[in-house]
């Protein structure tokens, strides 16, 4: 059995969903420490004892938020020699990524991003050119580290919670000195809405939309969806640019996207072809989403759209 | 200035994309200059324009690495303005994966430097093929320079560079000295077009080919034998097949509802 070493940064009052994926998926390749940046909750604590988490390793200094990437992958290769990982588990965001990398270079480690799926042996799963194929790779060196994406396993406890040890573990002296420095920080307000990356309906709106989201909004309130957008939507600041769905934007694979005015570019569709269910309405039978629907609507979404959402309130009610 | 721009000549996305051969790696027939890279070619040239350009002594030099026909990269680089192209080749650097593929670009980076200093290295977010942005990370790591990736916006100033970065919770302000690494988004300004005069003027700008011998990199620490994952499978998912398409006739909005109820969508 393995050493598995998971990364959670900065957890807050509660671990994410995607966190206690991490170490479900931990739990299953071999014995589970995990190196926590930023507070400690005791509740924190206790759900990482439940996990099976049998070390949690904390940083030495207080101020690794302040610099971008370089400290904490120093850290967290620290905590790799100490705790004898083999495998490294992050989360898959541009930061975690980012996190990785670093660290792969400081452990002479092999890195392997977007892994939907981890076998006992480390070999990850993957699919690459924007899902057109999956592939398995592996690391040929001691220790692998792998960025995980979120929604790959159903969170679940371990049969018997433990109470781990907690070490804390020197960040290096010279973890800061080429490090970027974040001087400020602008929290953005939240939508109220599902997180677009982890939700289980997307409903996402293009030019067709003509500066007017609300159709889509409405829709996706009625389902409860998340609201995505391509970059022609976003880049005409119809809608923020976190919601842009595609290769430059975020990569969604819910169980059922509903894209509305959207031609189906191949930049738009690398990152939303693998949802599981696809539903277009667009205006223009000739449009290349059509090509990858489950059911297509060929309408105008000022019609199709509000009528959907005015049946579905109907039905819920 | 002296500002290095990396740009990968990738498959064009336009075409089907393959994997082949043993190594399961892209198949480069069809291939163009990254588009995620021209925002990092952009974001120099006004760096440098700002400066005064070329005539103020300015240096805006494309670098790729990658087999002979990645020097179209290169030209399509110096068409859209860059001032000169270093491209890095050699048969051993087939199968490199971005740890290997790091350790050449540092090299070849120091290499550059060697006269005079590299101020700034500036990437893409993403290279639209291998889609992993490592390399930028990792190639800061191995020159041991500050990173500042997924810059929005860039402003360099008495020998500091700062960028605004997004992520979905909040934006921040990032701020390092230089040499730097920067890795830019596509949000970050709108790539310029090779014109006519930039075509001709391209012609008689120098592309400086590099082998590993040259920027002192052993055969063995790059291409298959020095990278560090494999891909060891490989399989064509096939693609999705279109469904029910209906025409609206004034109902499909309850066709649409009656469909998802029907998938337990609701
Ligand atoms: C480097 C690069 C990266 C990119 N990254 C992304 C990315 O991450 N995500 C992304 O989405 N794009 C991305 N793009 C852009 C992409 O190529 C397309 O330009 C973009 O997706 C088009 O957006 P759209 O479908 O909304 O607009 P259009 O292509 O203009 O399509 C609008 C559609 O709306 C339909 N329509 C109009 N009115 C109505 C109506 N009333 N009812 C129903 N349908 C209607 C039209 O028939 C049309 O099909 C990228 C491009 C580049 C070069
Ligand atoms: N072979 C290469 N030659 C030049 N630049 C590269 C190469 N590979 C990656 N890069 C640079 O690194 C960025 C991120 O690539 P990647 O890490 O592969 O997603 C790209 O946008 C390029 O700027």
């Amino acid at each position: 059995m393995a050493n598995v070493l998971v990364f959670i940064d900065n957890p807050g009052q509660a671990l994410k969903k995607s966190s206690l994926e991490l170490l479900t998926i931990a739990r299953s390749l071999g014995e589970t420490a995990v190196a926590v940046n930023g507070e400690l909750s005791d509740d924190v604590a206790g759900t990482l004892g439940a996990y099976g988490a049998a070390t949690v390793f904390r940083p030495s200094a207080a101020d690794l938020d302040d610099y971008l990437v370089a400290p904490k992958a120093a850290f967290l290769a620290a905590v790799a020699d100490k705790s004898g990982a083999t495998i490294v588990l992050l989360e898959n965001s541009p930061e975690g990524k980012e996190i990785a990398a670093r660290l792969g270079i400081r452990l002479s480690a092999g890195v392997i991003t977007d892994v939907v799926a981890v076998d006992a042996d480390g070999t990850a799963h993957k699919s690459v050119l924007a899902g057109s194929y999956t592939t398995t790779a592996k690391a040929t060196t001691p220790v692998t580290v792998l960025s995980v994406k979120a929604n790959t396993v159903d969170p679940e406890p371990a049969a018997a919670p433990g109470a781990p040890e907690t070490l804390t573990v020197d960040v290096p002296a010279d973890a800061t000195a080429a490090a970027a420095r974040i001087t400020s920080r602008e929290q953005k307000v939240a939508s109220g809405r599902p997180d677009l990356t982890d939700a289980r309906i997307v409903v996402a709106g293009g030019r067709g939309l003509d500066g007017d989201f609300g159709p889509v909004e409405e829709l996706a309130d009625a389902l409860g969806a998340a609201v995505g957008a391509s970059r022609a939507a976003t880049d005409a600041g119809w809608i923020s640019h976190d919601a842009q769905v595609g290769q430059t934007g975020k990569t969604v694979s819910p169980q059922l996207y509903i894209s509305a005015g959207i031609s189906g570019a191949i930049q738009q569709k690398a990152g939303m072809q693998t949802a599981k269910v696809i539903v277009a309405v667009n205006k223009d039978a000739e449009s290349p989403v059509f090509e990858i629907a489950d059911f297509g609507i060929v309408g105008d979404l000022f019609q199709v759209l509000p009528q959907a959402t005015e049946e579905i309130k109907k039905r819920k009610a | 200035m002296k500002i290095v721009v990396l740009v990968k000549h990738v498959p064009d996305a336009q075409f089907d994309r393959h994997l082949t051969g043993e190594g399961h790696t892209t198949d480069r027939d069809e291939s163009i200059l990254s588009e995620l890279d021209e925002y990092a070619l952009e974001a120099a040239l006004q760096l440098a324009e700002a400066r005064g350009g070329a005539k103020a002594g300015n240096k805006v030099i494309a670098l790729s690495m990658g087999p002979a026909g990645a020097v179209n990269a290169i030209k399509k680089s110096l068409q859209i303005g860059a001032t000169e192209g270093v491209h890095l080749t050699d048969g051993a650097l087939a199968g490199s994966d971005a740890a290997a593929t790091s350790l050449a670009l540092a090299a070849a980076v120091r290499h550059l430097g060697a006269d005079t200093p590299v101020d700034l290295v500036l990437t893409g977010m993403a290279s639209t093929d291998g889609e992993t942005s490592l390399v930028p990370a990792q190639l800061a790591e191995r020159l041991g320079l500050p990173q500042v990736t997924f810059a929005s916006s860039l402003e360099v100033d008495g020998g500091r560079v700062s960028a605004r970065r997004d992520a979905d919770t909040h934006s921040e302000t990032v701020e390092a000295s230089l040499p730097a690494v920067v890795s830019v988004t596509d949000q970050i300004n709108e790539p310029r077009y090779p014109n006519f005069k930039g075509i001709i003027a391209a012609k008689r700008k120098s592309i400086t080919t590099l082998s590993l011998a040259d920027i002192g990199v052993d055969s063995s620490q790059v291409g298959h034998a020095g990278s560090w994952t494999r891909v060891t499978a490989a399989e064509e998912r096939p693609p999705r097949t279109a469904g029910t398409i209906i025409t609206d006739e004034g109902d499909a909005g309850i066709k649409l509802v009656d469909f998802l109820a029907a998938q337990k969508l609701l």
